[in-house]
């Protein structure tokens, strides 16, 4: 009978230590979120502050409340090239195509690169000379070459996202561990197999890390490209703006662009967890931020 | 025994030499040479660095000899032999795998359907004691436990050949025990011809049915000895006390201490 008592008691200080770590945590989120939420007030605040002061001059640095004018005209009123969901779309669209077309060919590229060192040493030095070009010239290239349409901003975007894939694709290939390839090799597998089961599966963390960076990239190789001639999109209201000393628009234009590259973050994310599901979490968890 | 001849390696005259990245050549191995007979547990012992792991990977045809030959079943060895299976000295599971598809790889790989192989795995994991851990992941196990794994997705093809390079090095004593125990009980099952490399000579002589001790490097075979403790062995913590056990221990370790002092006098000099 005795023994009954500590036994119970064990279990209350139990949850009685359930209990307590659970209001450390809801007090640690609680902290977080204030935190987050305070940052933008300061930051807006004080630019509104300063503008309104006279500390720094509203035409050239814009407004927060003017920001936010902008974003109600350009969701009503819409702009000289179409509503912003038209441009907003296209925009996109060139980003999206982009990032597929970089990331399918630097995964691609990167694997058989990795893979074959024959390759490797042939195609290393121009690819490394390619690197160095600076983009914003390709980019003038392309214009001049594809005209204004779709095409070349889907161009300068994959160019963006391909170096990132591929460096990372490659360098994920040559970071395999060499025992793995040795116990499949005994297992008898070819070399297609040693692919599948091993390279692949091991390049892929690396690959799904460069991916956050890589539709950054795309979005900026979208935007520039249209920066430098389009008929539609994003980056044609930012030169428009641009060229009226408009700040508030092109700062309009940031926040809506700066959506989309959150929730395509996001989706990233959601796609990094499903496909590496099998890594431990404390690895994830310290990537997540 | 199960396996007839097909199970059967020799070793002749075999050398391997590596380029160092001065440009150097530098004999890991040199003249090894040995028969290990169709069913026999033997077990190799030598100092660290004298070319135990290289002398599997010619065996395993990881790797190729720089002179002399690898027969395994009367034929040479030459690329990857069929029927044999590794067991490496570091963790081997792939981590993205789960159990049950790490002990499923090699029945796939040789064109086993999926369910046949899954089956067959699901059996596997229960012979080494696995059972309902099939979906984990490999970091989600603990050291002994992934040896398991190991051990189940080796012991699947069903090898007439067993090499294993120093599998439970990393373990701690007790889980050490344990698995040495159920590896005897496994190969007492199937018989594959085990090539065991180990430094741990109360391992080597609690399992084995012959020890071979190797030089310093260059290694090559100094002596053998014949370990005729009764079979089926039972559990090793216990067969550690017997007399017998002791005395084969005692002179095989005279043999080795020569080996071992040397290698530390050799890479003491170079420090
Ligand atoms: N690929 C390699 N290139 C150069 N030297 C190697 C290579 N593999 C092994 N060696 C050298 O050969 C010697 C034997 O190595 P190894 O067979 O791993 O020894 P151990 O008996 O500890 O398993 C060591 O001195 C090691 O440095
Ligand atoms: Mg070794």
């Amino acid at each position: 009978m005795s023994s009954t008592i500590p036994a119970t008691k064990a279990i209350e200080s139990d949850t009685d230590a359930q209990a307590a770590s659970r209001r450390a945590r809801r007090r640690h989120t609680q902290r977080v979120w204030i935190g987050r939420i305070l940052v933008p007030v300061v930051f807006l605040g004080s630019w509104q502050i300063a503008t309104e002061v006279g500390w720094l001059d509203k035409f050239f640095f814009g407004q927060p409340t003017a920001v936010w004018q902008a974003l109600v005209h350009l969701f009503t009123a819409g702009t000289a090239f179409g509503s912003i969901w038209l441009n907003l779309w296209v925009t996109i669209k060139e980003a999206l195509y982009g990032f597929l077309l970089g990331t399918g060919t630097g995964v691609v590229i990167g694997l058989l690169l990795g893979q074959n060192r024959l390759l490797a040493e042939v195609f290393g030095p121009y690819i490394k000379v390619l690197n160095s070009i600076p983009r914003i010239i390709l980019g003038s290239i392309f214009i001049v070459a594809f005209g204004l349409g779709t095409f070349p901003k889907v161009l300068l975007a994959a160019v963006l996202v391909f170096f990132v894939v591929f460096f990372n694709a490659f360098q994920g290939v040559r970071e395999v561990d060499q025992n793995l390839i040795a116990n499949i090799r005994v297992l008898g597998a070819s070399p297609l197999q040693i692919a599948r089961h091993v390279t692949i599966p091991s390049a892929l963390t690396w690959i799904i890390a460069s991916l956050h960076t890589a539709f950054g990239f795309a979005i900026i190789g979208a935007l520039v490209e249209e920066v430098l001639g389009a008929q539609h999109g994003i980056g044609l209201i930012i030169k428009v703006a641009q060229g009226n000393f408009d700040p508030d628009t092109v700062f309009a234009c940031m926040a809506i662009m700066g959506v989309v590259t959150l929730a395509a973050e996001y989706l990233i994310t959601l796609l990094e967890r499903r496909v590496l599901s099998w890594r431990p979490p404390n690895r994830s968890e310290a990537q997540a931020i | 025994m199960a396996h007839g001849d097909a199970a059967r390696i020799e070793i002749s005259g075999l050398t391997k030499r590596f380029l160092t990245p001065n440009g150097e050549v530098f004999t890991a191995i040199q003249d090894v040479s040995f028969v290990i007979e169709p069913g026999q547990f033997c077990a190799i012992v030598g100092p660290t660095g004298c070319g135990k792991s290289t002398t599997l990977g010619q065996v395993s045809g990881l790797e190729r000899p720089s002179a002399g030959t690898v027969t395994v079943g009367g034929q040479p060895v030459d690329g990857i032999t069929d029927g044999v299976s590794f067991m490496f000295q570091a963790d081997a599971l792939f981590p993205w795998k789960t159990v049950l598809a790490n002990v499923m790889t090699g029945p796939t790989l040789r064109g086993m359907g999926k369910k046949e192989a899954s089956s067959l795995a699901r059996d596997w994991l229960r012979r080494v004691g696995l059972s309902g851990f099939e979906d984990r992941y490999p970091h989600q196990l603990s050291g002994g436990m992934r040896k398991r794994v190991g051990m189940a997705a080796a012991l699947i093809n069903e090898p007439r050949i067993l090499l294993m390079d120093e599998p439970f090095g990393a373990l701690d004593v007790q889980t050490k025990a344990i698995m040495q125990t159920e590896l005897l009980g496994l190969w007492e099952q199937l018989r594959p011809s085990v090539l065991f490399i180990t430094h741990d000579l109360d391992e080597a002589v609690a399992l084995s049915d012959r020890v071979l001790i190797m030089t310093s490097s260059p290694g090559s075979i100094k002596h053998s000895f014949d370990i005729d403790l009764p079979r089926p062995r039972g559990d090793v913590q216990t067969i550690r006390h017997e007399p017998r056990f002791l005395e084969l221990q005692d002179r095989i370790w005279s043999s080795l201490k020569d080996e071992v002092e040397r290698a530390y006098a050799a890479t003491a000099g170079a420090a």
